[in-house]
C-alpha cells in the first residue's frame, strides 16, 4: 500500500521472505491444482467447440455429449482454476499487505485438497449425467459439499490471516478481497441449498436464483478479486500508489451494491419489475467502469507505454481492457432493445468468456507469473515462456470474444428474418463459432504453459531444496582421517 | 474504510440487501404459485402438469444439457388487435360506409355480409380497433376483438404468446435455457406432436430436419437385428430416415420419456397476464 500505512514498529516485523516462504504450501496447492484444471477446462471447451465442425464427433458417447461436456468447461474453468487462483492470489496480497505470516497454511492446503476432490466427483458426476440443470451450478449436490467446505476452510483462515495482520490500516485491495471472501459462501450456499435441498423452491424462482447467483459470481465475486489484483499489482509495478483511494472505495461501493441486483436477463418470463430491476442495476455498474479506467488511467499516467512491460504487467494490462470491454458488454445485454437482439445468442458466450477468461483469469495469470517467483525464491525455468503464454491467452481470447459478438449480433438479427429457416440460421451462427474454436486451441496452448512453467519451476525449486539435503543424508560417511 | 468489520458491514448490508430483493421477495411473490384456473377458459387447470413419463423425460432433458442449446420461453413485442366482423345487422349499406369512412379497405353494401365472420382489420393497437369496432356497432353490425401476441418469435411460429412464470409452475427442473443454437422449445409438442418424429429426430436429426447441426443422441437407442417379429415401438421410417435393412432402431426407455416431455412442451393456453384469443375452431360458417 502506500508508504504511510506501514506502521509497525521495526521490531515485530516479518520479513517478506518470511511471509512468502508461509504461503508456499497452500499456494503451491491452489495454483498447481488451478493450472491442471485450467488445462481440463480448455480440453473440454475444444472439444464442445469441435463438436459445431462436426456433430457426429464423439456423439456416440453420453458422456461426451455437448451437454455435459460444455458445463465440464465451464465448471473447470470457474471453479476448477477461477475461484482457487483467485482464492491463492488473495491470500497472498493479504498476507503481504498485512506484514504476517499466513495462518495454518496446511489447513489451507487442506481446505484446497477438499476443493478440488468436490470439484473433481461433481464433475465425474456431470459426465454421468448428474449435472442438476441450473447454468453455472451444475455441480451435484455430493461435490457441493465437499466444495463448500474446502472453501471455508480457505476462507477462514484467509480471515485470521486478515485479522492477525501487523499493518493495522486496510487498503482498497483489501476491502475488495474481504468482501469477496465473505461474497461467496452466502451466495453459493443459497443457491444450492434453495435448489438443491431434498425440498427445493419451486416453479420460475428455480430460474431467478440461478439467475441472481450466477450476477453475483461472474460480476461482484470477480469483479471484486480481479480489480482487488488489478489494484494492488498496479501500485507493486509501477511503483506508485493509487491515484486516489476514494475513487477505489466508490468502486468497491457500486460493484457491492448495484452489481450484486444483476444477472437476471432483460427478457426473462417473470414479473416485469425483476428484469427492470435488474437491468437498472446493470446499467448502473458503468459508474463502476469509469471509475476503475479513470483510477487505472490516472495512477499508470505516462508511465505504461515508457518501460517494456514484464509478463506480469502485460497480463495486467490486458485484463484490465477486457474488463472493460465485458462490462460494457454485459450493460449493453441488459438493455431491452439491445437485449431483444442479442439475447440467446452467442454474443452472451463471447461477454462471458471475455469477463471470466479475458479480464480474470487473465489478471490471475499476470499475478501468478509475478507471485510463484517470490515465493519460492527460484525463476521460472523459461524466461521467454510467460512472455509466450501471455500472446497465446490474449490472441486465443480475442478470437474467442470477437467472433461470437460479432456472430451473436448477426445471429440475432437472423432469428428475426423469418425469410431465413431455423436451421439456416443455426448453421450461419456456426461459422463465426467455428472461427473460436482456433481461439480455444491457442488457449489450450497457452494453459499447457502455464502448467508446464508451474511444474518446471517445481522441479526447480526440488533440485535446489531437496535433491542437497537429501545427498547430504544420504551421502556416505567416510572414515575419519588419520585412523588406520 | 480503514477497519475490518466496517467492509464487512457494507458487504453485508449490500448482499442482503440484493438477497432480500431477488431472493426473497420472488420468493413471496411466485414461490407458492399453484396449479390455478387463471386460464381465460376458466374450468382448465393451468398448467396442466406433465405426465409420468414427461417428468422422467426432463430428467433426460436435464441430464445431457439439452437446455444449452434450446431455450423455452417465447418472448413478445406487444399485443395487437384484429377485429372481425361477425355479423353485418340488418343494414349493411350502413356498416359498408362505416368501413369505407375508417378507411379499412373498399366495400359495397351487397357485399359487406359476405363470408362472414372476417377480418376487416388485422393487427392494429386496442385504441384504433375499438374505434372501428364502436363505429360498427353503431352501424348495427357485430363485430369482435382478437388479441394477438406479436414479436420476432411468434411469427417464428414458436409460440402463441409470451413465456410468463406460470408456465413454469409444474416443472421440477426449471431450465429457461440461455441461448438457441436450436430453436425455442416452449411450443414444441404443438408443433411436432409426432411420437415418431420426435424420436428419429432425436436418433438422426439430419433425417428428421434437412441440414440440422444438431448432434445424434443414438446412444438413446439400440440398433437390434430385427427378429421374427418388428419390435412394436421401433422407430418408424419418416423424412429421408431408414432403418438400415434387416435391423431395427428401438428407443431405450430414455428416449421414449424424452420425446414424451418434448411432446408436453406446450404453453399456448390464454392466460390474463398474457392473453390471446385462441385460434378459432373449425366453425360451421358457410364457406365462401
Amino acid at each position: 500500500m502506500n508508504a504511510t500505512s506501514i506502521t509497525s514498529s521495526a521490531s515485530e516485523a516479518i520479513s517478506t521472505a518470511e511471509i512468502d516462504a508461509s504461503c508456499r504450501v497452500p499456494l503451491f496447492t491452489l495454483f498447481v491444482s488451478g493450472a491442471v484444471w485450467l488445462v481440463v477446462a480448455s480440453i473440454f471447451g475444444l472439444l464442445a467447440s469441435l463438436k459445431f465442425h462436426s456433430p457426429g464427433f464423439l456423439s456416440d458417447c453420453a458422456a461426451l455429449t455437448y451437454g455435459r461436456v460444455h458445463p465440464v468447461a465451464t465448471n473447470a474453468l470457474v471453479y476448477g482454476f477461477g475461484v482457487q487462483a483467485g482464492l491463492g492470489v488473495a491470500l497472498w496480497m493479504i498476507a503481504r499487505l498485512g506484514g504476517t505470516r499466513v495462518a495454518q497454511p496446511w489447513l489451507i492446503s487442506l481446505g484446497g485438497k477438499l476443493w478440488n476432490l468436490g470439484l473433481l466427483i461433481g464433475v465425474i458426476g456431470v459426465l454421468a449425467g448428474d449435472s442438476t440443470g441450473f447454468e453455472g451450478l451444475e455441480i451435484p449436490r455430493y461435490g457441493v459439499v465437499f466444495l463448500f467446505l474446502g472453501y471455508l476452510l480457505i476462507a477462514f483462515w484467509t480471515l485470521v490471516t486478515l485479522h492477525s495482520r501487523k499493518v493495522r490500516a486496510l487498503g482498497p485491495s483489501q476491502w475488495f478481497l474481504l468482501a469477496a471472501l465473505f461474497w461467496f459462501p452466502w451466495i453459493y450456499f443459497t443457491a444450492n441449498y434453495l435448489l438443491l435441498s431434498h425440498t427445493p423452491i419451486r416453479g420460475v424462482t428455480q430460474a431467478i436464483v440461478a439467475w441472481w447467483y450466477s450476477g453475483n459470481l461472474n460480476l461482484v465475486w470477480f469483479g471484486l478479486v480481479g480489480l482487488a489484483v488489478t489494484f494492488y499489482f498496479i501500485q507493486h509495478l509501477m511503483n506508485r500508489p493509487l491515484y486516489s483511494g476514494n475513487l477505489a472505495l466508490f468502486t468497491f461501493w457500486t460493484i457491492i451494491l448495484f452489481a450484486s441486483w444483476s444477472g437476471i436477463p432483460a427478457s426473462a418470463p417473470l414479473p416485469a419489475w425483476l428484469p427492470a430491476l435488474s437491468t437498472v442495476a446493470t446499467v448502473l455498474t458503468v459508474i463502476t467502469v469509469l471509475s476503475v479506467m479513470a483510477n487505472v488511467h490516472k495512477t499508470c499516467g505516462r508511465g505504461c507505454s515508457q518501460t517494456e512491460n514484464p509478463p506480469p504487467g502485460k497480463f495486467i494490462a490486458f485484463g484490465a481492457i477486457a474488463f472493460v470491454v465485458s462490462w460494457l458488454m454485459n450493460i449493453a445485454n441488459t438493455i431491452p432493445q439491445i437485449n431483444s437482439v442479442t439475447n440467446f445468442t452467442w454474443f452472451t458466450v463471447g461477454q462471458w468468456q471475455l469477463n471470466v477468461f479475458g479480464f480474470f483469469a487473465m489478471t490471475m495469470f499476470g499475478a501468478i507469473y509475478y507471485i510463484v517467483p517470490q515465493v519460492t525464491g527460484v525463476e521460472w525455468p523459461c524466461a521467454k515462456s510467460p512472455r509466450r503464454h501471455f500472446w497465446l491467452a490474449a490472441i486465443g481470447i480475442i478470437l474467442i470474444a470477437l467472433p461470437l459478438a460479432i456472430g451473436g449480433i448477426v445471429e440475432g438479427f437472423n432469428w428475426r428474418n423469418l425469410k431465413m429457416s431455423n436451421v439456416d440460421v443455426a448453421k450461419n451462427a456456426l461459422n463465426f463459432l467455428r472461427v473460436s474454436t482456433v481461439g480455444e486451441l491457442l488457449i489450450l496452448l497457452g494453459n499447457l504453459m502455464l502448467l508446464g512453467n508451474l511444474i518446471g519451476l517445481s522441479v526447480r525449486y526440488y533440485r535446489i531444496h531437496f535433491v542437497p539435503v537429501y545427498k547430504e543424508a544420504t551421502a556416505e560417511l567416510k572414515p575419519a582421517e588419520g585412523k588406520p | 474504510m480503514k477497519y475490518g468489520p466496517l467492509v464487512f458491514l457494507a458487504a453485508f448490508f449490500a448482499l442482503s440487501a440484493s438477497w432480500c430483493g431477488l431472493v426473497l421477495t420472488p420468493q413471496i411473490q411466485l414461490g407458492r404459485a399453484v396449479q390455478e384456473t387463471n386460464s381465460v377458459v376458466k374450468t382448465d387447470l393451468y398448467p396442466a402438469g406433465r405426465s409420468g413419463l414427461a417428468r422422467e423425460g426432463l430428467e433426460v432433458y436435464r441430464a445431457n444439457g439439452c437446455a444449452y442449446c434450446h431455450s423455452q420461453q417465447v418472448s413478445q413485442k406487444g399485443t395487437l388487435v384484429d377485429v372481425i366482423l361477425t355479423a353485418a345487422g340488418k343494414n349493411p349499406m350502413d356498416v359498408a360506409a362505416a368501413l369505407n369512412e375508417a378507411q379499412v379497405g373498399t366495400f359495397s353494401g351487397p357485399s359487406v355480409g359476405a363470408g362472414l365472420p372476417k377480418t376487416v382489420l388485422r393487427n392494429v393497437p386496442m385504441e384504433k380497433a375499438s374505434v372501428l369496432a364502436n363505429v360498427l356497432k353503431k352501424a348495427g353490425a357485430t363485430a369482435e376483438l382478437h388479441l394477438v401476441p406479436v414479436g420476432p418469435d411468434i411469427e417464428r411460429g414458436w409460440g402463441a404468446r409470451r413465456t410468463v412464470a406460470e408456465d413454469f409452475i409444474a416443472d421440477a427442473t426449471v431450465m429457461p435455457g440461455s441461448q438457441r443454437v436450436g430453436p425455442d422449445l416452449a411450443n414444441i409438442g404443438e408443433r411436432k406432436p409426432d411420437l415418431n418424429w420426435q424420436l428419429v429426430h432425436l436418433y438422426s436429426p439430419s433425417s428428421a430436419m434437412a441440414g440440422s447441426p444438431m448432434p445424434s443422441y443414438a446412444f438413446l437407442f439400440d440398433k437390434k437385428k430385427i427378429g421374427r417379429q418388428p419390435a412394436p415401438d421401433a422407430l418408424k421410417p419418416i423424412g429421408e430416415f431408414v432403418p438400415p435393412a434387416g435391423y431395427e432402431i428401438v428407443p431405450k426407455p430414455a428416449a421414449t420419456a424424452l420425446a414424451a416431455y418434448l411432446i408436453s412442451l406446450r404453453s399456448d393456453t390464454p392466460l390474463y397476464e398474457a392473453p390471446l384469443t385462441p385460434a378459432a375452431p373449425a366453425t360451421n360458417a358457410p364457406a365462401k
